[in-house]
């Protein structure tokens, strides 16, 4: 410690430059990295829930569905892809929460970095486990037979879009995990609300044979056009409507979620 | 600069309950302010407003001259925040706790690992740097989450109610860190229900309750203000405790309290007791105990508020208790 003679007011700087807010922010989102090393359970849902799933509805379903589970797994995979990053988009409200309800949100206020840190941080680490996950997923298809019968681009562009979509939603995470009392509470959101959506869209099976009401739904379920533009990227058909719609629910999240959250995050606490 | 910290008539409502209701208080650079009080007094909100974490509805503060609403920035600057519960990150190790603040602040890799290793050195937590932080003890963790926040060396210092939970050992060793601190000539403010805990380590003490600041002084003025001295009486015999309150009742001409088979009254003149002596000579009443002592703050506080600052779980015929 040094000793402290404090006569005239100390010099500081009176705001963070944006390399210094950069640095804060690869430094926080290093920091949710690293906490998976030391808790196995994060990897297990990040890694190891994605390719039960995979395996459940490829081998348990795929002959149901499709009459033979590589045919299954060629159609799911897409949608698979989407439900994944969809339930993983709540990752960042859990973690906020977390944060919030432990103290360390404050603690990290407390000091002298860029406001926005602590959330670019959170957003570029979940990110960050959204493209391994997509990777794991893709990988682990192919080795069970799935191909990606577009380009790599296709394959690239499926990424972008995930990620773009993931980013839009996670204004919407930021607001969850802000409010949210406990990450219990987001858990169960997550449950209730990401499950229901994901299987009524065509991202698990053709909607052709949902009654006509679910049918409509199913037609203007986002999932459904995220999951058909996925499809469309990764083994051909139509992508550039449903990627529009996609891009346009993303713009839409964001413009109605991003004030709301920014505004939550600035009177917060 | 007189004040390292200074606060102005600060306001905070929540919905209708008014959390602070106009606070006043000066803590003078290197100086250890206690602020005392119950829980829901207000103490967390102040803390959280000086330490830039909340505005306040009303009022001004500055922090080292810095305003803790204009100039935050500069105020984090100077400043470490230790809250009620530890704010470390379960999931990472000391080492990586203490090395992400760092980095945060600015320093290099190697800074911040020095830095990092020195902390955890002088907290005692060397053997456990290499753990995860939710392996820890609750007296361990409350160690980490303080040396998270001088990992920037700060030249003011929040801590909330930092021994709250802790068991007596752990806290004497707060303590001890507390008054290192102090030697090193930083200035802190320091919250507590803890009566004792103010006592020991405040160079002043401010009393909220109910959002407001009802005292300030040093622990000595504090006590002196309200009836300076205690007389307390144990009749040998639970029998003459009624008599026993009756002399004490005539000679001071106040009503005593009678807790325990001990009769106790507030004091301002010492000459009284050689008057109860003598009576309860006359009556033939033998003391077991008979004592003139100055008041403990926990007196103090129940003077000022009408009631105690700390809830008792125990019932409420042996207050003494509470406080240790």
């Amino acid at each position: 410690m040094t000793a402290v003679t404090t006569t005239a007011p100390p010099v500081a700087a009176r705001r963070v430059g944006p390399g210094a807010a950069g640095r804060q922010t690869l430094t926080l989102a290093w920091r949710s990295l690293v906490q998976i090393k030391h808790n196995p359970w994060e990897l297990l849902d990040l890694s190891i829930q994605p390719i039960m799933f995979l395996l459940l509805f490829t081998y348990v379903f795929g002959g149901a569905i499709s009459g033979s589970t590589g045919d299954y797994l060629q159609f799911a995979l897409p949608g698979l892809l989407v439900q994944n990053a969809l339930f993983y988009t709540l990752s960042t409200a859990i973690g906020l929460n977390t944060d919030i309800t432990k103290g360390v949100f404050d603690r990290l206020r407390s000091l002298p970095i860029a406001r926005v840190a602590p959330l670019a941080g959170r957003v570029l680490a979940d990110t960050f486990k959204q493209v391994w996950a997509f990777a794991l997923l893709v990988g682990f298809g192919m080795v069970l037979g799935f191909r990606v019968t577009t380009s790599a681009a296709g394959l690239l562009g499926a990424l972008a879009l995930l990620v773009v979509v993931a980013l839009a939603m996670s204004w919407m995470s930021v607001l969850i995990g802000l409010k949210a009392s406990n990450p219990e509470k987001v858990q169960m959101f997550s449950f209730s609300v990401m499950m229901p959506l994901t299987f009524t869209s065509s991202a698990l099976v053709p909607s052709a044979t949902f009654p006509s009401w679910l049918q409509a739904w199913s037609d203007v379920n986002p999932v459904t056009h995220l999951a058909d533009a996925i499809r469309g990227l990764l083994i051909g058909g139509e992508v550039a409507g449903p990627m529009l719609v996609s891009l346009l629910w993303s713009a839409g999240f964001t413009v109605v979620f991003a004030p709301l959250a920014i505004r939550v995050f600035r009177n917060h606490i | 600069m007189r004040y390292a910290i200074e606060a102005e008539g600060l306001v905070k409502h929540y919905g209708d309950t008014k959390a602070l209701d106009g606070v006043d208080l000066v803590v003078p650079p290197g100086r250890l302010l206690g602020v005392l009080g119950p829980n829901g007094a207000g103490k967390t909100t102040a803390v959280r407003i000086l330490a830039t974490l909340l505005a306040p509805d009303a009022g001004r503060a500055t922090v080292l001259g810095f305003d803790v609403r204009r100039e935050a920035h500069q105020v984090r600057s100077f400043i470490g925040l230790t809250g009620q519960y530890a704010a470390v990150d379960e999931m990472l190790t000391g080492v990586e706790n203490l090395m992400m603040i760092g980095r945060l602040l600015g320093m290099s890799r190697a800074e911040a690992r020095a830095r990092a290793t020195a902390l955890l050195e002088r907290f005692a937590l060397t053997e456990a740097g290499g753990r995860a932080a939710k392996t820890y003890s609750g007296g361990m963790r409350r160690r980490l989450d303080l040396a998270a926040s001088l990992v920037g060396r700060p030249q003011v210092l929040f801590l909330d109610e930092p021994t709250t939970g802790l068991d007596p050992r752990s806290r004497t060793e707060l303590w001890a860190v507390v008054r290192g601190l102090m030697a090193d000539g930083v200035t802190v403010l320091l919250t507590t229900q803890y009566l004792e805990e103010a006592d020991q380590l405040a160079d002043d003490i401010v009393v909220f309750d109910h959002g407001r600041v009802i005292a300030s002084g040093t622990s000595d003025q504090l006590k002196a203000t309200t009836g300076a001295q205690v007389l307390e009486v144990r009749p040998l015999s639970a029998d003459h405790l009624e008599l026993v309150a009756k002399v004490v009742s005539d000679v001071i001409e106040t009503a005593p309290e009678t807790v325990g088979g001990v009769v106790t009254a507030a004091v301002h003149d010492p000459s009284v007791v050689p008057a109860v002596v003598r009576r309860l000579d006359d009556l033939g009443v033998v003391a077991s105990e008979l004592t003139l002592r100055k008041s403990t703050l926990d007196e103090v506080f129940l003077a000022l508020t009408g009631h105690r600052a700390e809830e008792t779980t125990a019932d409420d015929t042996k207050p003494e208790e509470a406080l240790v």
